[in-house]
């Protein structure tokens, strides 16, 4: 198979115009635009339809009525553009309607900058519009990951009716490295709850997120939460580096895991037992992955490009068995590995 | 061999197109590899700088802080980075735009009036390139034949007749 040298950001498109994404509605903001650009060049020639729409809010909207009619359907944008987006990506959860979300975050809070950050985890994994859902949520730390993983997105979304975001920053998004596509492995399913003509042969679709009874509202949100126990006991995702004696275990995931990963490899050359867990499913979030890979841990260090936003959910998932340290930076600054392995050797006790 | 290599310079110099014909040199020799650029305010008309790894395992941090090999086509790239490179390391410095001269002596300098060159020979624009032949040249990182397929892979076959231009800085810099 043939390497190719591509951005972050183009390779997320490449790939989704590979799974057979029909529709996307973009609006451009950095460090995502090149993805925008790439589909406005592709998309056509594709057979698809790429359309900059006149706002986030529009996009997302444009989402939901083409994902409606049963095509694969893809907005992308940075996380003001996200935030603008997420009164849509409610009504597109509660109408069980399967779409593929990208955020390459930037700095915030705010318009904030444009250099790389991790501080929308909690928007992600908690809170990503008003109600009771989720989405999936996929954190690649390399740009081949991001290829593998937004095919991925495309195919659990149908299967599972529900938005799925990709979380990445603005350093996968921008960064080149060498990819492969494999063959299409995509593989798209029936769905007979589209709105896209009856034919004469069958009643009217409807998709729709108003309930003004509360037993029937309160039934669609148990029906979706038995979907999200599905995802959460059977489709975790999580990579694992040196952690079977690993005393010392990093937590990491996205580009930050790659830093941290460095730093695990000098840390185990100046003798400290360190080992490395990186989430790829931030939500369902990887519980017992973590606590496998810290049975023989005596610290735990949470490390994110923001202010701790995923210590919770370690200290939850190991309950509180094991100390949980945090190391970060935030604002668009990147760590360095060196920071890490200081921290690491630090708590590894190492002089 | 690993490399982390840094190139800086003014936006508009070509440094990361500099940084691209190493990264698709690495992608020819099969190594493992990462280009960052920095696409900040900066590139919008102050500094532009770009981080090339090439490794025989796959690449952690993207970002490279202390290159083994640095190219610097201006005087405030210079002053920022040349302190960072590793002790063994080379410095590759466009002296006819940077004045200041290294008094470390635990890295190698090399004094490439790059801009000079390229206008001397009718290749104004190639400065970036004949520092990427010098470096070829002292750091043995690649040859000069898989400078010449990166370029037939980036440069579009409608600007082909842009290669032999490019080659030429090439070897310029590697003849200084």
């Amino acid at each position: 198979m043939e390497r190719n040298l591509m951005k972050g950001n183009e390779a997320l498109a490449e790939a989704a115009i590979r799974a057979g994404c029909k529709c996307f509605f973009g609006y451009p903001i950095t460090p995502q635009t090149e993805l925008s650009a790439y589909m406005a060049k592709r998309m056509a020639k594709a057979g698809g339809v790429f359309l900059q729409a006149e706002s986030e809010v529009a996009a997302i909207n444009m989402v939901l009525g083409a994902a409606s009619a049963g095509v694969r359907a893809m907005t992308s944008s940075s996380s003001p553009g996200i935030s603008l987006k997420s009164e849509g990506i409610s009504y597109i959860a509660a109408s069980d309607l399967p779409c593929v979300i990208i955020n390459v975050q930037r700095g915030g809070p705010g318009l904030g900058g444009i250099q790389p950050s991790q501080a929308d985890y909690l928007q992600a994994t908690k809170g990503l519009g008003h109600g009771d859902f989720q989405v999936l949520v996929y954190a690649p730390s390399s740009v081949q990951e991001m290829i593998n993983l937004l095919t991925k997105a495309f195919d659990m979304a149908d299967e599972f009716r529900m938005p799925a975001m990709i979380l990445a920053d603005g350093l996968l998004g921008q960064m080149m490295e060498p990819v492969e596509f494999p063959e299409a492995k995509t593989h798209q399913i029936p769905k007979p709850w589209a709105t896209n003509g009856t034919g004469m042969k069958r009643k009217h679709n409807i998709i729709n997120s108003l309930y003004l009874t509360p037993e029937e509202l309160e039934k669609t949100v148990l029906d979706r939460y038995k979907r999200y126990e599905v995802l959460e006991n059977e489709h975790t995702e999580a990579e694992t580096y040196l952690t079977e004696d690993a005393e010392i275990l990093v937590a990491a995931y996205g580009a930050t895991a790659r830093v941290a990963k460095s730093a695990v490899i000098k840390a185990r050359e100046a003798g400290v037992k360190a080992g490395l867990i990186r989430p790829i499913t931030l939500w369902p979030f990887p519980k017992k992955e973590i606590v496998k890979a810290s049975e023989n841990a005596k610290h735990i260090l949470v490390t994110e490009m923001n202010m701790g936003q995923m210590v919770d959910d370690v200290k939850l998932a190991v309950e509180c068995r094991v100390p949980v340290s945090f190391f970060g930076r935030t604002g668009g600054m990147v760590p360095k590995p060196s920071e890490i392995l200081d921290k690491i050797l630090e708590l590894g006790g190492a002089e | 061999m690993n490399h982390e290599i840094l190139l800086a310079g003014f936006g508009g110099q070509g440094i990361l197109f500099a940084g691209k014909v190493l990264a698709y040199c690495g992608l020819i020799d099969n190594r493992e590899l990462s280009w960052l650029p920095s696409y900040g305010p900066e590139m919008r008309g102050g500094t532009a700088n770009c981080s090339v790894c090439i490794s025989d395992e796959p690449i952690g941090c993207p970002q490279v802080i202390d290159p083994d090999l640095l190219m610097v086509m201006n005087g405030p790239s210079y002053d920022k980075f040349i302190g960072n490179v590793k002790p063994g390391g080379k410095a590759f410095i466009d002296s006819t735009l940077v004045e200041q001269k290294c008094e470390r002596s635990d890295i190698e300098c090399f004094y490439v009036p790059a801009s000079q060159l390229a206008i001397d020979n009718g290749l104004e624009g190639s400065a970036n390139i004949i520092l990427i032949g010098k470096m070829i040249k002292e750091s043995g990182i690649f040859e000069e034949q898989t400078v010449r397929k990166a370029l037939e892979k980036i440069i579009p076959p409608k600007r082909a007749h842009l290669i032999e231009p490019n080659m030429k800085a090439v070897k310029i810099g590697m003849d200084f």
